[in-house]
């Protein structure tokens, strides 16, 4: 066995590959390799590290240091300078956007130092597609101790003492849902993961696949074995490759180890799993509909109950479990449910991982304890809102939530609290919005989505949610009337009680809660035709401020539609009905003299 | 492959890529409810799903052809129609939208003269919308074919699309 002096993490989840990660490797192993340091040097490939916008991201062990944006050249300059001479290259360093220092080491970072890492325990520190690297990190020893030393029983006892709650969203007690798949009388069962992770801007699931896809694969084996199922799938969204392509290969491995497949460590146990690609059907993500998808047909979704733990896959007793459920059952197992439950708070245990994004210094995949308030993730752990801008909104739980305003900055985030503040956890999606966010807009979107998604089995759905789209298109246009909010509430409850499955159900949250926060922005769109934020087009004029026009007249050739008239040196200005807002002078000006309002 | 004209699907018994769609309806044979990843692998080899294609699948599986249309027209990733040699897809997840995206996807439009879902008329570009890609920490982000552009501006647009 080899030994090297230093290890070198190169991150290659999602995010790092698109910034060029994979380029950056190639240059650093090849300036070592002409160095002649391969043999004292290790680069190991990694899963996400979280820090997705620094991207491309290394860390040099042992002494931990973190370089971010890391190009071809700048990897051969680590190479040189410091694999081989030890000087840290400060130019790469991360600098802290609240105080502008240079940070020298990880382990001083906010980002990471505030963060507790169950769920992404491994992501960013091994190598996904090496299982020798997983077992040296506990890997495998829970499914081992599971099969060897406990009944199906104390599985089930133990997972529902840790309090562990569903993180796909709803945040149904875990412990109850094996138990009730334990109980169903069946011939056959089924384990499933559900990693259609639909909800737009969140992805740790993704993260959780691509960088410890053996987490996953243990977790459903012991899930198996708990509620007596010897076949599982993981259901995974067409729009992860890398995803597919690394769980498989983890698939291949842990069947060569005989960690999968017939009588494992032995025993009398066996357990398979296989992968379902998704087709991009966001409704699949609701886990009747992800039943219909695996059986390959429309994913629609259908009444419950019966619910999957008594009638799910073919008609059997299924188990769905999330994929970041999943990643925390084993150091559950190892660690005990003591140990969970004394992290979080009194109803939500464990830790929570967050894709915080949008206006945002440091975006990426963060994982704390539950009930840590929306103003420590926001300015402690992902350092504030970048340009001097003023936090305006989060939404949380993406097209099923709702937003959370200044105001709500020290509510804690967990369950019960976040759906007493009028949102909800979903998922783990974080969205920062900035002063410069439109709640008109936003909802707006969030409805085209789930409209878009919507499956057009139940009525409410299929046609409430494109009815209220349509008042919100009209408001953004200049259009809005009055009665419209009121029309938009009545709409919204009829779709909420009525509609079958909860993508119907949660559809009218964002609106709700973004009227409730934001009325002031509605009545400017009805009643004054005016976005205060400026981003509605139809609701902008545009307008040349008199004493900083310089009369260059570069707004007047720039403009496509030859809407703005004037004399060289004289000020300049804009008839209204020619200009199409296209931004152009706006763009244009050196003086700042063209505002928007 | 050069000198070969017509490809179209209904000169199938010519066409090596029916081969390959015999080859993978056999691989998911007896495989119940293996429709969507046949459909999946079908559309790798033809590039969209076309009537011929399903109604070989349809046989192949013993299904009715009404579901496997069914099926097709469910899921957004598969297309009926042919679509063009570069693929792009503008991410419109939450991310993305807080960031900028409209702004790039109208500026794509633009520059190519299409609408979402439609095809240059050199067969070159279909611009598609996608769901959240999940790489949310470079939004704005699109996709051509497997290539990923982060952090777009509306001005790095016209750049990008010369590439292709």
């Amino acid at each position: 066995m080899n030994f090297y002096r230093s290890h070198v993490l190169v991150c290659a989840g999602a995010g790092c590959v698109s910034s060029g990660c994979l380029n950056t490797m190639e240059a650093l192993v090849d300036e070592n390799a002409k160095l002649g340091l391969d043999r004292e040097i290790k680069v190991i490939e990694t899963g996400c590290i979280g820090t997705c916008d620094l991207g491309p991201v290394i860390v040099v062990y042992p002494e931990g240091v973190f370089y971010r944006n890391v190009t071809t050249d700048d990897a051969r300059e680590i190479a040189r300078e410091h694999l081989l001479k030890g000087r840290t290259i400060q130019r790469l360093l991360y600098r802290n956007p609240l105080t502008s220092q240079l940070v020298q080491t990880y382990g001083e970072m906010e980002f990471f130092n505030r963060q507790l890492r169950i769920a992404l325990r491994n992501t960013g520190v091994i190598n996904p597609e090496v299982i020798e690297e997983y077992i040296a990190r506990d890997g495998y020893e829970a499914l081992a101790r599971v099969l060897t030393t406990m009944s199906p029983e104390e599985v089930v006892a133990t997972v529902t003492a840790s309090g562990l709650r569903g993180r796909g969203g709803a945040g149904f007690p875990t412990g109850k849902k094996w138990g009730f798949t334990f109980r169903a009388m069946s011939d056959q069962k089924y384990v499933v993961c559900n990693a259609d992770e639909g909800d737009p801007g969140a992805f740790m699931d993704r993260s959780i696949l691509e960088g410890d896809p053996h987490a996953i694969i243990e977790a459903m084996t012991i899930a198996g074995f708990a509620v007596g199922a010897n076949q599982g799938y993981v259901y995974v969204r067409a729009e992860y490759p890398l995803a597919v392509k690394r769980l498989q290969l983890a698939l291949d491995q842990a069947r060569n180890y005989g960690f999968l497949g017939k009588n494992i460590f032995s025993t009398n146990f066996s357990f398979d799993i296989l992968i379902r690609v998704g087709a991009g059907a966001f409704v699949c993500g609701e886990e009747t509909a992800l039943l219909a998808s695996i059986e390959g047909k429309r994913g629609e979704p259908r009444p419950r109950p019966p619910y999957p733990a008594v009638k799910g896959l073919w008609g059997k007793p299924t188990l769905i479990n999330n994929v970041e459920t999943f990643a925390n059952i084993c150091p559950i197992i190892l660690y005990g449910a003591d140990w969970y439950g004394r992290i979080g708070t009194e109803t939500s245990k464990g830790t929570k991982v967050f894709a915080v994004a949008g206006n945002i210094n440091n975006t990426g995949l963060v994982e704390v304890p539950m009930g840590m308030t929306l103003r420590q993730v926001v300015y402690d752990v992902c350092g504030g809102i970048p340009n001097g801008k003023e936090f305006k909104a989060a939404q949380t739980g993406g097209p099923s939530g709702g937003c959370l305003t200044k105001a709500e900055l020290d509510v804690a985030m967990d369950y019960e609290t976040l759906i007493a503040a009028g949102s909800m956890m979903g998922s783990g999606g974080l969205i920062v919005m900035d002063e410069d966010a439109c709640m008109v807009d936003m909802a707006r979107f969030f409805l085209d989505f789930t409209q878009d998604e919507s499956c057009g089995k139940c009525t409410p759905c299929r046609i409430g949610t494109k009815r209220m789209l349509e008042i919100l298109d009209r408001m953004t246009k200049g259009e809005g009337r009055e009665g419209d909010m009121e029309a938009l509430y009545g709409l919204a409850e009829n779709i909420r009680e009525t509609s079958l499955c909860g993508l119907g159900q949660s559809a009218p949250n964002p609106v709700l809660s973004m009227i409730k926060h934001f009325r002031s922005e509605y009545e400017a769109h009805i009643r004054e035709k005016r976005c205060p934020a400026g981003v509605c087009q139809a609701l902008m004029s545009y307008n040349i401020l008199a004493n900083k026009c310089r009369g260059c007249g570069l707004c007047a050739r720039v403009c496509p539609t030859a809407a703005i008239f004037g004399k060289p040196k004289e000020v300049y200005r804009i008839e209204r009905k020619k200009c199409v807002k296209c931004n152009a002078c706006l763009e244009k000006c050196p003086f700042g003299a063209v505002v928007r309002a | 492959m050069p000198g070969s004209k017509c490809q179209c699907a209904s000169q199938g018994e010519l066409d090596p890529r029916w081969e390959q769609l015999e080859e993978i309806l056999a691989a998911y044979k007896g495989d119940a409810g293996a429709l969507i990843q046949v459909l999946h692998a079908a559309q790798d080899v033809f590039g969209y799903v076309s009537e011929e294609v399903q109604e070989k699948v349809a046989e192949a599986l013993g299904v009715p052809i009404s579901e496997v249309y069914g099926v097709a027209t469910f899921y957004s990733l598969f297309s009926l129609k042919p679509r063009g040699q570069y693929k792009i897809g503008v991410c419109l997840g939450t991310a993305c939208y807080v960031r900028g995206a409209a702004q790039v996807l109208a500026e794509i439009e633009k520059q190519l003269g299409v609408k979402v879902n439609d095809t240059t008329g050199d067969g070159k570009f279909t611009l598609e919308v996608t769901r959240c890609i999940g790489a949310c920490g470079l939004a704005p982000v699109i996709t051509i074919n497997e290539d990923v552009y982060g952090r777009l501006q509306v001005d790095k647009v016209k750049e990008v699309l010369a590439k292709y």
